[in-house]
């Protein structure tokens, strides 16, 4: 209760804030509009539902980018972290490739796919799937050999030890690594989106490009909080269930 | 049943030309300081690690890898930690050819019952205490009804109180399900409470020196005189190997 008055309290001074610089007067409410001329624009997106649509068209994108590149990262990571070969290769791969910020895709994507979909989804599944791969790596890396041992001893071999082993023994990490995977993925959603104009959705980085285009600045920092509202949520309505059992579990020792 | 192999283990004889015979149903105690090999030679026998030269024969059939007619209790509980006390016991359960769901939740349930923890069947195991982790652990050994239990230090990382009471449990449970137990320890005083028989294992090369018979009715309690007797009597042999090194041909 009084954490929720205290987190309201200070929501209200951010808006408070906000409001008294757009009065100020030191810019135009062109460049910072007040916070009241956003909320219209958020309610009018709401009502005519072209915030929503937006919404839907980057939700997709996202969770079919995201998924893809979860399907292959952690098989990837699995490879690596179980064989030399693997690791010398398709790992130090991973590890160069995980540095390039997932935007750079996106003149390669346009070129190569045109601008569609199929270039969106490129762009998503490259900034995700090494992420996932390394975090992957390292969980599996990780896992105490003691737990391998005693699944042996127990008859567990091969796949059965991979599925009912390994993969739960390295989720504290593969967990973490997953939703490290999912910031990259909005991340290059969002800049795939404002990069590659395409006809066939129209996301919530194209909102936000064409209010920069047309000047609405409160389409622009409307779009923002949107972005920033989904973020929260899927944080805390994906990974929220997953971290608070991976605490039950393994309690304060496993993050 | 009969076990025997020498082993050679990198440029370090980590067993030299040990053999060891066990009857079915006997508790056997390998005792010895550290870098004697009794480890190794229970992963040796579990199937965990591969000797250099000779065999382990389980009813006559040789050893060729881990198997759950062997189950193993290690040093630290090697619980894990996604699934709670009744999972870990299910865990070799379920590897077990032939039973349904069923029977493993009243296998997992009697042996949990066994080690009294049967109100902790759904806890994390990061909320068990030590000797309950070791006790789960048990149970999980146990669960799978494997022909020998192979126990590498169980209760090194145990409290004296908790260890003692250990001691206890695990007498009236062995009494109860006569399993064939061989049970690593540096504790002269632990093997002489459990063991029908005390193997005296000497390090540089890891060899057996000696073997001490206990044939003191159970349950024996800990801190019994007749105990002491016997377990003064295999440390005061225990240190004449270590000061006289075996005679011939170590290299």
């Amino acid at each position: 209760m009084r954490r929720a008055l205290v987190a309201g309290l200070f929501f209200l001074l951010l808006l408070g804030g906000w409001e008294a610089l757009s009065r100020s007067g030191l810019w135009s409410a062109v460049i910072l509009p007040p916070p009241g001329a956003v909320a219209r624009y958020l309610w009018g997106g709401l009502r005519d539902g072209s915030l929503a649509e937006a919404a839907l068209v980057t939700g997709r994108r996202l969770a079919a980018g995201y998924l893809l590149g979860a399907a292959v990262g952690l098989p990837l990571g699995f490879l690596t972290a179980k064989s030399r070969t693997a690791s010398d290769t398709v790992g130090v791969l991973a590890l160069g490739l995980q540095t390039l910020p997932s935007v750079c895709w996106a003149p390669l994507a346009i070129l190569w796919f045109g601008q569609t979909e199929t270039a969106v989804l490129f762009v998503v599944v490259m900034g995700t799937v090494w992420s996932i791969a390394l975090a992957t790596d390292g969980g599996v890396r990780g896992v105490p050999p003691i737990f391998g041992r005693a699944a042996r001893t127990m008859g567990s071999r091969g796949l059965h030890t991979m599925l009912r082993v390994t993969l739960p023994a390295s989720l504290p990490v593969v967990v973490s690594g997953m939703k490290q995977g999912w910031a990259f993925a909005w991340r290059s959603l969002m800049a795939a989106e404002i990069f590659v104009t395409i006809l066939t959705g129209f996301g919530l980085g194209h909102l936000l490009h064409y209010g920069r285009e047309l000047h609405a600045m409160d389409q622009v920092l409307g779009v923002m909080i949107v972005v920033v509202a989904v973020g929260l949520l899927v944080d805390r309505a994906v990974f929220g269930p997953a971290e608070r059992w991976l605490r039950r579990r393994w309690g304060a020792e496993g993050r | 049943m009969s076990k025997s192999f020498p082993s050679d283990k990198g440029p370090v004889l980590a067993l030299d030309r040990v053999s060891l015979e066990v009857a079915e149903g006997e508790f056997v105690c390998l005792v010895g300081p550290s870098g004697c090999g009794k480890t190794t030679l229970l992963n040796i026998v579990a199937g965990l690690d591969r000797p250099d030269a000779g065999e382990v024969l389980a009813d006559g059939g040789p050893v060729r890898g881990p198997g759950a007619d062997r189950m193993v209790m290690f040093q630290e509980s090697a619980l894990f930690p996604w699934l709670d006390a009744m999972g870990n016991v299910e865990f070799g359960l379920g590897l077990k050819p032939g039973l349904d769901r069923r029977t493993r939740r009243d296998y997992a349930h009697y042996y949990l019952r066994m080690v009294g923890l049967e109100r902790f069947r759904h806890a994390a195991v990061h909320e068990l205490s030590g000797g309950m982790k070791q006790r789960v652990a048990l149970a999980r050994a146990l669960a799978p009804e494997p022909r020998v239990l192979l126990m590498d230090e169980p209760f090194a990382s145990l409290d004296a109180l908790t260890r003692e009471q250990f001691y206890g449990d695990l007498q009236r449970i062995w009494r109860q399900h006569r399993r064939t137990i061989l049970l690593v320890t540096h504790n002269v005083r632990e093997a002489a409470c459990l063991g029908d028989r005390v193997v005296l294992l000497s390090p540089h090369p890891g060899r057996i020196r000696e073997e001490f018979r206990v044939d003191l009715p159970r349950p024996r309690d800990f801190h019994g005189v007749e105990l002491a007797r016997h377990s003064g009597e295999i440390m005061a042999a225990l240190r004449g190997h270590l000061e006289s090194p075996p005679a011939e041909g170590a290299e």
